[in-house]
């Protein structure tokens, strides 16, 4: 390589959980200025590499070499020590205090709290960081959150920043700040660490990149000297596909009429304003907007499980006859007849028990059916189970292992087999492929187009704007609740999804 | 590498999954070194050896053909109790309130022998006392669940309180019923009569056995191959996901509470009416406690939880023989089986997580 100064270098690093090998003798360096980027399926180390640099884990075995010199991580103190510092993919954040007091949390020395806050001022005009000190954390959006934190890492004296998925919950506008601040960090001769699962990101701000797979290292590289394709086959380790098909939808006509609808939660809260739209069967309906704006609130009042103040929700028959679904309980809608089936964005917490086992999780939607008025029917669940680990290619011990053991994508699998072996004439999805990596990714989205092609009408709220762009039809877009417009899927592109879902602006 | 580092001689890891083999094993090396324990202190205390000490927890259990039926019948009891707990466990509602609903059960039985043993024929008395008593408890049970469904109310406060006015009814009544007045307890219901007492079956203490058995086995089909069981598993694990697949929580737990409190009452039945054929506060001893352990460290698992209550059972008769084998008073009965205790539960820490010790340790300096 260059002529480079080293900042960190991991030698034979291992580490393993019971029987699980999270990583096994990886060799990996940092360079001082540099943005490396970690790239890497779900399940291939690179949280659990990078914990045991920020001192949440210690390594089973292997070297960790800090500016020259081996290091022993034991706690983060002992990592800030070494100047290094992590924000983690889940803020920890004190929810009550301001952002100096969460800045200065922990650290020893008398506390002043004035100048605190004029090292705080000091480090965001030198990297351009936008914050205010006193307000609140539960005042803040998602990424005022994120700022605090890397703020907080920056004021502990880090030289090496480790950044955990830091684009996922933010808009194309935000990511770009982050991306122009981490520049300027860069600069400053500070080393950056960004695990991210986008590769349009990995190539706009990092110089290099890694690749773990299955919690080996497979190999590093310039960012300038690979592409998007060639980074996919290393992580997967075989070749992929990376275009997402859209076909026409065929003869659509309305399915689920919502209009006006209003939801209010328990704290008063307006979650849903005048919400209205029709989906379609045979279409892909996409809803955007930034995490919180009502799209959890939207497909939940659908499903039946949302207190709605206002508003009117319509199911069209295939005859056209319709049924309200407003006020009616999930047991109720489906007495009606109506196939309606929800992938919830909380998979193990909603959608599935993480401690009962494929077949009883099969059988959440099956149970009450079966001969018995008293007891469980086992048979057909098993079957059902059997079929979906077939049909969809579950990597699972047996169909009797909690579905808590299994990795995200296959959860996702299971969750989404027994969603669609209903046959659904409305199939509502929530993020169905957050946290999942590629090649599970593209099976989710070819599962959905069939059931698109089925005649079903989707609901797609997803995150990734690329994403949405790229498979849907029509994109509602979401903004505190509004209805900001519904745009073609075909005639759009992420950056006007993106200032929609920014402004309130009218429907256009 | 030539620096010499301080690492960590060793540290505590998660473990992902573990053989029930290796499970089993660990628990019984906690059995032993909680004996040795025991047998240590004994040995140190009374100058015996250890071997004359274990003979005696054995004896204390097992030592007589009667001491092996009271042991049986006490691990029958706590067995009921723990099983009375379990929906509720399982369904992640803390019914820490079994003491009082066994109280109120033995209450109602109690009420039933001392207020109609002239009015009505014997056998619809025990017809009566069965009802009451079940109902009772139920009652008792639904009322937390009640406030839980409806208002979300913290359901260890409110069964714990329960079981304060249970211990006060009970205590109001042992006044109004006293025989012979001005002695502060009830004594041997219908001594003469025996009006209201359970039949007995071969002998006086295979009733509560056989009761044990009949609920040990309904508990189990319950939970596992019924939907209500399944609807507790499910409502236990998420209320979110059960939400979501068209379940009432509020009726499950409602529901599951009647049955958890009903059983308690039954308890509290044979209690009165088979066992003591009296009632004092202090009837059930604790136990609504203990099975909460029982359960849990059966794993909620209905056929697991005999040989729960049987360990605990035995060593606690173990225990008090050897107090008072060795003319020790009661506290140092209550001394062993507390370490005993400290054993089983603190190994689950072990069965959970294992400690890991460098192997390269000294190979760093060479």
């Amino acid at each position: 390589m260059e002529n480079k100064e080293v900042a960190i270098s991991l030698r034979g690093i291992t580490k393993t959980f019971g029987d699980v090998t999270a990583n096994s003798n990886v060799n990996l360096d940092v360079y001082k200025g540099e943005i490396l980027s970690l790239l890497g399926e779900n399940g291939s180390g690179k949280t659990t590499l990078m914990n045991m640099l920020a001192g949440i884990y210690y390594p089973d075995a292997g070297q960790i070499i800090i500016n020259g010199k081996e290091a022993v991580i034991r706690s983060p103190k002992d990592a800030f020590d070494l100047g290094i510092g992590m924000v983690h993919q889940h803020f920890k954040l004190i929810d009550v205090f301001n952002a100096t007091e969460n800045i200065i949390l922990g650290l020893e020395g008398r506390l002043n709290i004035k100048e605190a806050e004029k090292r705080i001022r000091e480090i965001c005009d030198k990297y351009g960081f936008e914050i205010n000190t006193n307000k609140k954390i539960y005042d803040m959006s998602v990424s005022e959150k994120q700022t605090v934190e890397i703020v907080k890492v920056l004021y502990r004296g880090a030289d090496i920043l480790i950044l955990d998925e830091p684009t996922a919950v933010l808009t194309p506008q935000e990511t770009e700040k982050l991306f122009n601040v981490m520049r300027n960090m860069k600069k400053d001769g500070k080393s950056i660490v960004i695990i991210t699962h986008k590769l349009n990101e990995v190539q706009s701000i990092s110089d290099r990149v890694a690749v773990l797979r299955h919690g080996e290292f497979i190999d590093d590289m310039k960012t300038s000297k690979t592409n998007a394709q060639e980074m996919t086959d290393m992580m997967v380790g075989h070749s992929v596909s990376l275009n997402i098909d859209r076909p026409e939808p065929v003869d659509p006509k309305p399915r689920i009429v919502v209009e006006n609808l209003t939801v209010v939660d328990e704290e008063g809260i307006v979650k849903l304003d005048d919400v209205s739209f029709t989906a379609n069967t045979g279409e892909i309906l996409g809803i955007a907007g930034i995490s919180g704006c009502g799209q959890k609130e939207l497909l939940r009042a659908i499903a039946g499980l949302e207190n709605i103040k206002d508003g009117k929700i319509t199911y069209v028959h295939q005859d056209g006859r319709t049924e309200d679904l407003l006020g009616k309980s999930p047991r109720e809608i489906s007495d009606l007849g109506v196939k309606l089936s929800f992938v919830p964005e909380d998979r193990l917490g909603m959608g599935l028990v993480g401690n009962m086992n494929l077949a009883d999780n099969m059988m959440l939607r099956s149970y009450r059916s079966g001969k018995s008025r008293f007891f469980t029917e086992k048979k057909e669940p098993r079957k059902l189970a059997e079929r979906v680990v077939n049909k969809l290619q579950v990597a699972t011990p047996s169909i009797d292992t909690p579905v808590r053991l299994l990795s995200g994508g296959n959860v996702q699998k299971i969750l989404v087999g027994r969603e669609i072996s209903s046959r659904p004439k409305v199939l509502l999805t929530a993020y169905a492929v957050r946290g999942l990596d590629i090649s599970s990714s593209y099976q989710i989205y070819d599962l959905i187009n069939k059931q698109k092609e089925r005649g079903a009408a989707v609901l797609f709220v997803g995150e990734d704007l690329d994403v949405l762009v790229e498979l849907c039809d029509r994109i509602l877009v979401l903004c505190g609740g509004k209805v900001t417009g519904i745009v073609d899927g075909r005639n759009t592109d992420k950056f006007t999804l993106g200032s929609m879902m920014t402004q309130k602006g009218e429907a256009s | 590498m030539e620096q010499k580092v301080k690492e960590p001689r060793f540290h505590i890891v998660k473990r992902a999954d573990i053989r029930s083999r290796e499970a089993w094993t660990i628990r019984i090396i906690a059995i032993l070194a909680a004996l040795a324990l025991c047998a240590l202190i004994t040995m140190v205390c009374t100058g015996d050896n250890p071997i004359s000490i274990f003979a005696t927890i054995f004896k204390g259990a097992f030592g007589t053909q009667r001491k092996t039926w009271i042991t049986l019948q006490y691990v029958a009891i706590l067995l009921i109790i723990s099983l009375a707990l379990t929906p509720a466990f399982k369904m992640q509602f803390w019914n820490v309130g079994g003491e009082g609903q066994v109280l109120i059960g033995g209450l109602a039985a109690a009420a039933c022998m001392i207020t109609l043993s002239d009015k009505l024929p014997n056998g619809v008395i025990i017809i009566l006392m069965i009802v009451t008593s079940l109902l009772a408890g139920a009652v008792w049970g639904v009322i937390p669940a009640l406030f839980k469904a409806l208002w979300n109310t913290n359901e260890t406060l409110s069964t714990l309180m329960m079981n304060y006015i249970a211990t006060q009814l009970v205590a109001y009544f042992t006044i109004v019923w006293e025989v012979p007045k001005g002695s502060g307890k009830i004594g041997i219901i219908n001594q003469n009569t025996n009006i209201g007492w359970l039949p007995s079956i071969g002998n006086k203490y295979l009733l509560s056995i056989i009761a044990a058995a009949v609920v040990t086995i309904g508990m189990f089909i319950y939970l596992k191959y019924t939907k209500h069981g399944y609807e507790i598993e499910v409502v236990g694990e998420s209320q979110n996901t059960a939400r979501y697949v068209g379940i009432s929580v509020e009726k499950v737990i409602i529901r599951t509470m009647l049955l958890s409190g009903a059983i308690c009452g039954l308890a509290g039945l044979l209690l009165v009416g088979g066992i003591n054929h009296t009632i004092t506060t202090t009837i059930s001893d604790g136990q609504g406690f203990t099975g909460v352990m029982v359960s849990w460290l059966a794993k909620f698992n209905p056929v697991a939880m005999i040989f729960t209550s049987l360990l605990i059972i035995f060593m606690d008769r173990g225990a008090s023989e050897i107090s008072t084998a060795f003319e020790l008073n009661q506290s140092f009965a209550d001394i062993l089986t507390g370490i005993i205790l400290f054993f089983i539960i603190g190994c689950e820490f072990f069965i959970r997580y294992k400690i890991v010790v460098r192997k390269d340790l000294g190979k760093e300096n060479a």
